[in-house]
Formats: C-alpha cells, structure tokens, sequence
C-alpha cells in the first residue's frame, strides 16, 4: 500500500506575494491603503515636485567665491544661461563673521570662543548630573571643536595653555562630574570678564560679595537667628558691591594690573549677541520663575498678590514693548547722560519677561501634582523649604519640562527682536549692516537661510536635551 | 556682577544728575566723544563697512564736527537708532546729535521739541520703473502696481499724488528696501517709490542698470538734516555753522589737500575770518579759533564728501542737483561768514 499523497519532506517556504512584502507592502499599507489616502500621496508627490523644481535649481547654482552680488550673477549666467537664478552664498563668506561676531574685534575673537566652550563645561553637570560618561564626552567634543577653532586666532603656547585646561575639565567631567558645579558658579562672573574684558578684579570683587554675605551670615545668625542673620548679610553685601567693592578692585588692580582689553557693548552683535541675550535670561529666568510659581500659590497675603500682578502684568504685555521700555523709558527716567548699558537693560526685561511665562509652566507643573504629596510631605514633617527641595519641585519641574523649554526656545528666538531697539541681531541687525554695502545690496534670502539654519541647530539641540531628559526621568509606567 | 554694574551705574547716574544743567557742548568736552546718533544701515549716507568702521555723507558730517569740537574726527561714536528709537534717544540725551536722513517737517520741529540747524540734503520721492514698460512720466501710471514701503510718508505721498492728478494705482506692499528690489526685480510691481536717493542705489545694484528709468517727477520735499535737541542754542550753532563752514568751503574753492595752503596765503578776508586767520570766530561759538579749518581738513568741503560717498564718481551716481551750491543752480546757500 502505497501513500502516494503523503508529502515525505517539507516543501522550502516560498517568498510573500509580491504585493505582501518589501517596499511593495510598505507603499501600499502606508501611502495607498484607500482610495483618500492614495489622493493625499500624489498631491503631496506633487507639491514636493513643485517645491523642490522651484528651490533646487536655485541652490545647486549657488556660488561661494565672489566679490560681489554682481559678480555672483554673472558667474551664474556664464555657467547656467542669462535666464537661470541661483544662490549667492558669496555673501556668507565674505561676511559670515559678522553674522557671528558683530564688530567684536577680530583679535580677541578667541573670548568668545572660549567663553562658548566653557558655557557647555558649566552645563555639564547640570545637564548630565549623573551621568559622568556623557558629559565627559560633551565636554571632550567641545574641547575638540575648540581648540580647532582657535588654532588660526591664538599663538602656540596659549593654545597648549587651552589643551591643557580642556584636558583638565574633561578628565574632572569624568571622574567627578559635581565638581565641575564650581566652573558653574564662577561661570557668570568669568563669562562677563572675558566678554566685556576690563579689570579681572571687578568680578572678582563682585564674586567676594556672596563671601562678605556668607561671613556676616556666618557671625550673626547664632546669635541674633536665621532671618536677622539673612537680611544684615544682604545689606553687607550690597554695601560691599555698591562702595567696597570697587575701592578694593582698583586698589588691587593698581598694585597687581591684570586684565583684557576692554570691548565696549557696541561692538557686540549677531549670534554673540543672541547667546549673550538668551543664555543670561535663560538662567536667570527659570530661579526667578520657580519664586513667582511659588508665590503665587503662597498662603501670604502680600506675596501671592505682589506675584500674580507682577505675572499677569508682564503676560500682559507684548516683548516689543518690554524692549522699547529698556531702550527709551529707561531713558527718561535715567537722568541725562548715565551709560546704563543697554545690552544689561535688555537682559533685565528679556529675563524678567520669560520669568513670569516660566511661573506659569511651572504652576501648571505644581498643579498636576495629587494633594496627596504635599500631604505627605507634611506629614514627614519637612518644612516649607525642605518639602519643595524634596519632594514637589522634582515632581513638578518634570512635568513642566516640555513648557519650559518651549519658553526658552521662544526666548531664544525672540532675541532677534532686539533690533528694534538699534542692536545688531543676526537676522535683521546684520542684514542691514550687510545689504547697505553697494557690494551686497539687493541679496534677499542667502543670510535668512544661514541664520536660519544656525538657529535651527540651536533650537533643535533644546528641544532634543529637553526629551532625553524626560525619557530618563521617566518613573512612572504610563 | 550684574547686580554692581546695575547699582554702579545708577549711583553714578546720580552723582551725573547733580552735575546737570552743563551744555552739550561741555558733556562732549567732557566727555572726549561724541555721540552721534546714526542710520543702522543705508548705502551711502550711514553704515558700518565690513570692518564696523562707519561710512557715508551723514557720516563724514559727524566726522567733522567732532573734529570742529574735539580736535580729532576719530572722536565720534556712532550710535545706531533704527527709525522707531531716534528722537528718544536724542531727547534723552543717548546721543549729542541725530545725522540721520530725518525729515525736517513742521511737527518735529515743534511738537517734539527738536531744532533742525541745517538741510545737508534735499531729496524727494520718486519713481522707478522697466523702461520696457515705455513710461516718461509718472503721470502716466494709471493702474499701475506700485511697490510702496508700509508705515512710511512714502505712503501717504503716494496716495496723495495719485488722488491729485486724478488717476489710481494698486499699492504692493513690501517691507523694506530689500524687499522691495526683490518683488520689482520679479515684476510684481510696476514701478517702486521711495527717496530718490533711495532709488538711485537700488537701481546701481540691479543686474541691468540700463534696464530701468528713474522718472522725473519728485513728488514730495525731504528737506534731510542734522538734528539737535531744543533749548541749547550754543550747540545748535555749532553744528548748524560747522556744517555751513563746509558748504563755504566748497564756495570758496577750500579743499582738504589745499586748506593748509589757503590759510596762509588767501587774501579773501571771509576765507581768512573762515579758517581762523583774522578775527575770532571760533570763540563766538565757544570754540577755538581753527574750528572750521579742522572740520574741513577732515574728510573735505561739502562738495568732496558729497563727491566720495553718493557723487557721480561712486556707483550711486547721484547728480548734485538741488544739492548744488546755489551759484551752480543748487540750494545749498550759506550766510555769510561775518
């Protein structure tokens, strides 16, 4: 008897239908899987076409090596026909430093520079707390892009001297990545002397203030308590910036001269001013932000009033206006001839601006926490302080981080708003600068795109540290 | 640091306020510079070079004054006020002086409390258009698209105009020059209005000068100049005269490679009174008597600095016109040097 239907190996699997695999299936389940849906990927294949036969021409003409607009058009028409347009990114290169630097003199572009690397050394530990390998590889890789960049500005021996200390910070970022909280504290004070230039002793001075305060603080609360012990120390501090301060910086600086060569504010501009604008309002802003949250859900009378007027008074006015008031209000109120910087005037308002939406982020952040928690934390029996410390500012900062770094990316795009007010931007400031040389005037889109994308980078940098950070802090199982 | 700087500068703010009441002319002094209130970027008449060192015909009057009052034409600083901040910042003191292709009308004059001491240009509002569009006369715009700057008396000029001689337009509105030259270049206006100093650059920088006309008809005064604020006479006069020294110099034939010579060998009495030679003009205005022979030696007379920034032999190629001394046709008219 013989089997003749039983099959005596298995047959070898063949492969899907065609339309059941590869890009095949992939096209049909996700570009044509209706007849709507189908409609939709042809017109949108369509207005990319159109887009792109509109742009692309246009880029591929460009041209980096000219003198002039005219110039560039002439190269483009030899190349590509009379009729044929194309970009001239000449005027990037010829100029692409101002749209970084401003008039910053050129000799002492290595301050900034420095000054930009050492920004992510400070935020190193903030930003990766406790996580010592990725920050010691952000501080590597900015060490690396900075010590190529200024190795056509500086001489031999000071780009060794810059090795070496990149070298230190990393090692430090690595082994004991809290340390490098102390390059964070100095961090302001360093920035401003290295930016403005000057006396190194006034910041020094400046930062011996916070030591005065400390000491008094120190002396007298034993005896006299916390509050009496805050408050002189404040007092003493602000008498040791107001008169002291100063007396003992040009003291010392006569007896040990050291300093930069001092760059006045109106040689700041383009990216160096945006940084400037939105880093020092940025930091500033989120402290000032979390106080106004908090007041505003105080139980004091006074506080929670003088809050929310201050939050509903600057929400309720346009930054433009803001910025006006630091340029010309001030002015008038200011007696005739002060030199009230106006950069500082416009980090003032930019920062106390974005420091009521920050309240209002955060508030919402406080908001979404259950009753329960602060519940808890009474019931440990934590004071007021030390149950925002540990247990509703963690909970409500991470749930506020997406609206916070929404604040901040507006703020840092907003800085280009300070050309109202006669700085020089990037987007319009320089523009100006740029287009009302004969040689450059009539160029339109090459330097919106180029600051464009320089924002972009920026921008999109936030907002990526933003989601990592919400990805690592996630605890819950939602 | 912040915090010192702040409370810094208002303490010396104060300390400043109790020594008010000086003249401008004592702060400059004081002070070592001036501060000129300038243009934040227009070709020709105001804008950093690609060094941030600032050129132009607004420029160089500055230049001179400060080397009238000061001694030395480096000694000015040139603040950039866009049009929204200019006549706070002059008011408030920021600046010394505004040099910044500011209209002289009648409310500035009054209202805001401002003295216009001279017209360092006469311009007017013109129009440019295609020459293939086969127009010579802007009357003959009838229907016309017209790219028109918004928020500007170009505005209001233009409307008037067209209201007047009875014919209509469609205004395109665009937001600055640059945009401007960008949609004339792409045709979607037909003809483009704005200063016609304004209009004689744009046209120097698109790709076929040749191509497009400048109409005849100026259909507005923009009488532009050096403004002071109100109530000190003293500075006034010294901007308005150092300005006048060098149109007179041009009148006289004094130039920068000559002014050296001409003072020591002139025999025009008014040339020798001018440049310091004979009488003391120069204390008359609380200055030196060498004032206007330094204010020339600095970038030239009238006619010079006119000539190297916006004159024919630049690519603006702007015609003297009614900047032409008033012998040649012109109205630049200077009193008497007596």
């Amino acid at each position: 008897m013989s089997e003749a239907y039983v099959r005596g190996a298995i047959l070898p699997p063949l492969a899907p239908p065609v339309s059941e695999r590869g890009v095949v299936k992939w096209m049909r389940e996700n570009l044509f899987s209706g007849w709507l849906n189908s409609v939709l990927t042809v017109l949108a294949v369509l207005a990319v076409y159109y887009i792109a036969s509109l742009c692309l021409p246009w880029l591929l003409h460009g041209v980096w090596n000219a003198g002039s607009l005219g110039e560039c058009r002439s190269i483009i028409a030899t190349n590509y026909g009379p009729d044929a347009g194309g970009a001239c990114w000449a005027v990037i290169h010829a100029r692409w430093y101002q749209f970084i630097f401003g008039f910053y003199p050129i000799e002492a572009w290595w301050r900034p520079i420095l000054d930009f690397a050492l920004l992510f050394v400070a935020l190193a530990p903030v930003l990766f707390s406790d996580n010592p390998r990725k920050a010691a590889i952000m501080v590597g890789v900015v060490s690396v892009i900075l010590v190529l960049s200024l190795m056509a500005l500086v001489p031999w021996w000071a780009l060794l001297l810059t090795i070496a200390l990149m070298a230190g910070l990393s090692f430090l970022s690595y082994t004991a990545t809290s340390k490098l909280l102390w390059v964070a504290a100095v961090y302001p004070f360093l920035s401003v002397w290295l930016l403005w230039g000057g006396s190194v002793w006034g910041p020094v001075m400046a930062m011996a203030g916070f030591g005065v305060m400390v000491l008094v603080y120190r002396v007298i609360s034993p005896g006299l308590g916390v509050i009496m012990g805050t408050a002189l120390g404040f007092v003493a501090a602000c008498i040791w910036w107001l008169f002291l301060g100063s007396l003992a910086a040009a003291a010392i600086q006569s007896v040990v001269p050291f300093g930069l060569t001092y760059v006045e504010s109106d040689r700041f501009g383009g990216f160096l001013l945006a940084f400037v604008i939105g880093v020092s309002s940025i930091s500033i802003s989120l402290p000032i932000g979390v106080m106004l949250a908090l007041g505003r859900q105080s139980n004091m009378f006074l506080i929670r009033t003088l809050s929310v007027s201050f939050i509903e008074f600057v929400r309720g006015v346009p930054l433009i206006t803001m910025l006006f008031t630091a340029s010309l209000l001030l002015q008038y109120f200011l007696p005739p001839g002060n030199n009230f910087d106006l950069i500082l005037r416009v980090v003032i308002l930019v920062t106390l601006f974005s420091a009521a939406y920050n309240a209002e982020v955060i508030r919402g952040g406080l908001a979404a926490l259950p009753k329960g928690q602060y519940e808890a934390a009474d019931a440990l029996g934590l004071d007021y302080w030390q149950a925002q410390r540990l247990i509703i500012m963690p909970q409500a900062l991470k749930v506020s981080i997406p609206g916070v770094v929404s604040t901040f990316i507006g703020l840092f795009k907003d800085t280009t708003l300070v050309s109202f007010v006669g700085l020089l931007d990037p987007l319009r400031g320089v523009t100006t600068i740029v287009r009302a040389d004969l040689a450059w005037k009539g160029i339109y889109w090459e330097p919106y795109i180029f600051v464009a994308a320089i924002f972009f980078i920026a921008c999109f940098g936030m907002s990526r540290y933003s989601m990592y950070l919400e990805g690592k802090l996630k605890t819950d199982h939602r | 640091m912040k915090k010192s700087v702040l409370l810094g500068t208002l303490a010396a703010a104060a300390l400043v306020a109790g020594a008010a009441g000086a003249t401008t002319l004592d702060d400059v002094k004081a002070r070592g510079v001036l501060n000129c209130g300038s243009n934040t970027g227009l070709t020709g008449f105001g804008a950093p070079d690609a060094d941030g060192n600032y050129q132009g015909f607004d420029v160089d009057l500055c230049k001179a004054i400060a080397a009238a009052v000061l001694g030395d034409q480096s000694k000015v600083k040139f603040i950039p006020t866009t049009g929204e901040t200019r006549f706070t910042s002059l008011a408030s003191g920021e600046v010394d002086l505004l040099v910044r292709n500011s209209t002289w009308t009648f409310s500035r004059d009054t209202d805001l409390k401002f003295d216009f001491v001279a017209v360092n240009y006469y311009d007017g509002q013109g129009f440019m258009v295609k020459k293939d569009l086969g127009v010579s006369s802007a009357k003959e715009l009838n229907g016309a698209t017209v790219c028109i700057q918004t928020g500007t008396t170009t505005e209001l000029n233009l409307a008037d105009f067209f209201k007047s001689n009875n014919i209509t337009y469609t205004p395109v509105n665009v937001a600055d020059d640059a945009d401007a030259e960008r949609q004339f270049l792409a045709g979607s206006c037909d003809a483009y209005t704005t200063d016609a100093s304004g209009l004689a650059s744009t046209r120097a920088t698109l790709p076929k000068p040749d191509d497009y006309v400048i109409l005849p008809e100026i259909i507005s005064k923009e009488p532009l100049g050096p403004v002071v604020r109100h109530g000190d006479n003293q500075w006034g006069d010294i901007v308005r005269w150092t300005y006048f020294a060098l149109v007179a110099a041009e009148e006289k034939g004094i130039t920068k490679a000559n002014v050296e010579e001409m003072a020591t060998s002139t025999q025009d009495p008014e040339v020798k009174r001018l440049l310091g030679v004979e009488g003391d003009m120069g204390k008359m205005l609380g200055l030196d008597n060498e004032w206007a022979k330094r204010a020339i030696a600095a970038n030239g007379n009238y006619g010079e600095i006119f000539e190297a920034n916006i004159g024919m032999s630049t690519p603006i190629k702007l015609a003297r016109g009614l900047n032409a001394l008033w012998t040649q046709g012109g109205l630049q008219y200077t009193p008497p040097f007596r």
